[in-house]
């Protein structure tokens, strides 16, 4: 039995050690807004944050979380993911949609680490979430239009 | 479910003027199908029946009394915009209010949700859902304002001529009457459908033509958006299968005893394609999978490794294939000719590998029908294929079609093999719980149905000032029609169209043309990867293009300008992309241009590739310029977008992609291995649409098959090398 803190709130889930986050999100909880894509921490789908930081939850055993704080897609929320949120609806960024929960919170953990990133440091940095539409023209402008919104005050 | 309000008013006269259908625009008679003329809204509309008040003309379009107008999509939405795009053609003719217009899924019905390209099938493909929807939602939207108009007319003892519609309300100018849409829904739902309605001349058009914003976004940034692997149905198990390793075997023996005393494992089957692992989750499924044990009889299997494949095929070209095409005679001028020009290509194997990997829900009902939720790309094609499966019925076979997470042509398979796989599963536990059947990206990565690998021989004779007299263009590779339904109306002569489509159709006006083609036969199995043909064609022929104006020494677009006299759509598009890109412009040392033109499913485009070649081999892509031409652009954000993610699909391609095999065995198994292209990889990107009154023609192909050989085109103007093989891992 592991007690998670997801989004604010505190589960407990009975599952083995090995089990992947992704898949006590997914399966155990319902929280299916993280995706699986490739299981082995190449293509970024199934990022969330822990303690704010992108993490690839379909490597990370449930048993190796600890008391880190979760937050997946459908808890994402303060400044800097209602930025990148509101920028990737301005900028109409999704395409098939499947890979951008993982995009948004990598987005997210990248403008919470350096707030005022060049463009080679977001495409460097969006460079381990694999999009298969190749939405990655509007991924770099949508983060550069967060970065800019965020540090011109224009979010709230 | 039929909706007897309209049905009980088919006898009332058709209430449209004269007046009306003389007044400027299109006069059109309806083509819907014939259940969508009485008013049919049909079973299963997202779990929903229709409401007493609600205004249900045609299959397409519901407006109810709370003023939401509900558009039925009756085509897949795998990124590529259509949901927007279809609803955007309702919207237009309805005079909608784009905020209140909501999109759902049509179930799986061709009678009344027909690809009109297709003919009686239903499903999405070849960039055809807004070619052949154009004319039939406009006239779905049309045919529920003219009712709208009517209701408010009789309501308020006017002339319906004197009224307007905008922004969802109906008015009478001049006046203070006006309701909305919502408020005459009622009303409306009364009247009789009516049978020709006249369609706005395009001058009038307030949402065609615009960056109306998509209508899958909201869904798509908050995780909310339903794929098939977000699927919970009470009871549900989920099924892994471990197939063959290599492509032709059997199953000699399987043991299932360690796999099912893994925890959370259920049952362990035999099916058709390999050995069923049914558990409680994904988790449970894949660790009792990966103790199964199993024996394969490989005496028939594939066992060649990628080299012998090309090596067979490079034999072939020297031998003259089935005509594709002839015009005059290529062989008697290149027998003659001094200075041929040769070129030998060679394309490896593509796996489609989709973010979303293959998966399928399947729940059986105490009937025996079943219900299906996936993202269906050929719903007529799947019931069929699963109907036979289970023993019932194809509209026994409900399919609820979800968003997809992309296919790139992998989800229309002509077997509807993943779909097949779960009725199987389903089948061999006995339809007690509802099953969900995943694929992980290992199985999606060798599971086969490949882009098939291709080699191409072009030659060509030069005209002393530099045209080309005669052109030659043998193609080798596996047949993607052959053994499927599309086989007959698909294949020419013994030429399957697909392997040639691009080749056989050159633009260009050279009088000695042949194309031939060699049917290969390999138990790979290969299908449609976005853009189909063009992806082999269009490099090849594109490339040769580009040696025979350096051959000539010419400029590769003055050169292709003086061959398009009779191909004008592709001239414009060449001559848009060379303006805007600059062509002609001098760069700095190591970075060079490229341009290539190529039509694929009717619609035109062109690029211009600016690279720059480093130190050890190694480039980049920087910047393309795009030209397309698609005929009416019904909203240019969604072609833009899809001209980026086309050209980014093709440039993995390009410099990473390839499926290859060692000993019949598919060596790549997931993205490590599978490479595609990153965000640091993708270049910048600028297109320009051009201005068309054309019918609108698809975008969600055309784009890839054009940024390989502008690509290769902009590196050999830097290094002076031929790129005759892709990838092309060093410059």
């Amino acid at each position: 039995m592991y007690e998670l803190n997801i989004n604010g709130a505190s589960h407990r889930v009975d599952a083995p050690a090995d089990m992947p986050l992704l898949w006590v999100l997914r399966d155990l909880l319902g929280l299916t807004g993280t995706k699986y894509g490739c299981g082995i921490a190449q293509c970024g789908a199934c990022t969330v944050l822990i303690d704010g930081v992108a993490q690839r939850s379909c490597v990370l055993p449930v048993s190796a979380v600890g008391d880190g704080a979760i937050t997946t897609i459908e808890g994402l929320d303060g400044k800097v993911g209602r930025a990148v949120q509101s920028a990737w609806e301005a900028l109409s960024v999704p395409q098939c949609g499947f890979c951008q929960s993982g995009q948004i919170l990598a987005a997210t953990s990248l403008l919470t680490n350096n707030p005022t990133p060049s463009d080679a440091q977001i495409a460097e940095g969006m460079s381990g979430n694999i999009c298969r539409c190749c939405t990655y023209v509007r991924i770099g402008k949508a983060v550069r239009k967060a970065a800019d919104d965020l540090t011109q005050g224009a979010v709230r | 479910m039929s909706s007897d309000v309209i049905v009980r008013n088919v006898s009332r006269r058709a209430f449209l003027s004269a007046g009306l259908k003389a007044a400027a625009g299109l006069t059109l008679s309806l083509a819907l199908p014939v259940q969508a003329k009485v008013g049919d809204a049909g079973p299963g509309l997202a779990g929903t029946d229709k409401a007493a008040a609600e205004l249900a003309p045609n299959a397409f379009v519901r407006i109810g009394a709370d003023d939401r107008v509900t558009v039925v999509a009756k085509h897949l939405e795998m990124g590529q915009g259509t949901y927007t795009g279809l609803a955007t053609l309702v919207a237009e003719e309805l005079d909608a209010r784009w905020d209140q217009v909501d999109v759902i899924s049509a179930p799986a019905d061709a009678k009344r949700y027909n690809n009109l390209l297709w003919g009686a099938a239903q499903g999405t493909g070849g960039s055809t859902a807004i070619a052949n929807s154009y004319e039939q939602m406009r006239r779905a939207g049309a045919a529920a304002r003219v009712m709208l108009l009517e209701a408010a007319a009789r309501i308020w003892g006017v002339d319906a001529q004197t009224l307007s519609a905008q922004d969802g309300r109906v008015f009478k100018p001049g006046t203070g009457l006006s309701a909305s849409f919502g408020e005459l829904a009622d009303a409306a739902s009364r009247l009789e459908v009516p049978v020709e309605v006249v369609l706005k001349d395009p001058a009038q058009f307030r949402l065609v033509g615009h960056p109306v914003p998509r209508k899958d976004i909201a869904a798509k940034i908050n995780g909310s958006a339903v794929f098939t692997q977000d699927i919970q149905r009470p009871g549900m198990r989920t099924a892994m299968i471990a197939r063959a390793p290599r492509f032709g075997a059997k199953l000699k023996s399987f043991d299932g005893e360690k796999a099912l005393a893994s925890s959370g494992v259920r049952e362990v089957h035999a099916v058709p394609s390999g050995i069923a692992v049914i558990a409680d989750h994904f988790w449970a499924a894949k660790t009792g999978r990966d103790v199964l044990r199993i024996e394969w009889d490989e005496s028939a299997a594939f066992d060649a490794g990628s080299e012998a494949v090309f090596k067979d095929y490079a034999t072939l070209l020297d031998k003259p294939g089935l005509p594709a095409r002839s015009d005059g005679d290529a062989n008697e001028a290149l027998k003659d000719a001094q200075g041929v020009v040769r070129a030998d290509y060679r394309f490896p194997f593509l796996a489609h590998a989709a973010m979303e990997t293959l998966g399928c829900v399947i729940e059986q009902q105490n009937d025996g029908s079943v219900d299906m939720w996936y993202g269906a790309q050929m719903q007529t094609g799947d019931q069929y294929a699963v109907s036979k499966v289970l023993g019932i019925r194809p509209d026994q076979v409900r399919i609820h079609t979800l968003y997809a997470g992309g296919s790139f042509g992998r989800r229309a398979n002509p077997f509807s093999d993943y779909v097949v796989e779960a009725a199987e599963v389903l089948k061999a536990s006995g339809g007690k719980t509802p099953i969900k059947l995943v694929w992980t990206r290992e199985d999606d990565t060798r599971g086969g149905w490949y882009r098939a690998a291709y080699m191409h021989r072009i030659e060509a004779s030069l005209e002393s000032d530099g045209k080309p007299a005669a052109w030659r263009n043998r193609i080798v590779g596996q047949s993607i029609v052959a053994g499927t339904a599309f086989e007959s109306g698909m294949t020419r002569k013994g030429v399957d169209v697909t392997s040639v489509e691009g080749a056989a159709t050159l633009p260009y006006d050279i009088p000695n043309l042949r194309v031939e083609l060699h049917t290969t036969k390999l138990p790979v199995p290969i299908q449609w990867w976005r853009s189909v043909g063009s992806t082999h064609t269009a490099y090849a022929t594109e490339t040769f293009l580009d040696l025979l104006a350096r051959e000539a020494g010419q400029d590769p677009v003055d050169y292709r300008r003086a061959l398009l006299g009779e191909s004008p759509r592709h001239l414009q598009v060449l001559n848009l992309v060379a303006e805007k890109g600059g062509w002609g412009k001098p760069l700095a040392k190591g970075r060079g241009r490229g341009v290539a033109v190529h039509e694929s499913f009717n619609s035109y485009v062109a690029m211009v590739a600016e690279v720059t070649v480093k130190g050890s081999g190694r480039y980049s892509v920087d910047r393309v310029v795009v030209a397309v031409d698609c005929g009416v652009a019904v909203n240019p954000d969604i072609i833009r977008a899809q001209m980026e993610g086309g050209l980014g699909y093709g440039l993995s391609t390009v410099l990473e992609s390839e499926i290859t095999f060692a000993d019949g065995a598919v060596r790549e198994s997931n993205f490590h291995d599978y490479t595609v292209l990153r965000a640091n990889q993708m270049p910048e990107v600028e297109v320009h649409i051009v201005p068309s009154a054309e019918a609108p023609t698809g975008v969600g192909e055309p784009a890839t098959p054009v940024i390989g050989p502008a690509v290769a085109n902009a590196l050999s103007s830097v290094t002076g090398k031929r790129y005759l093989q892709l990838p092309i891992r060093r410059a």
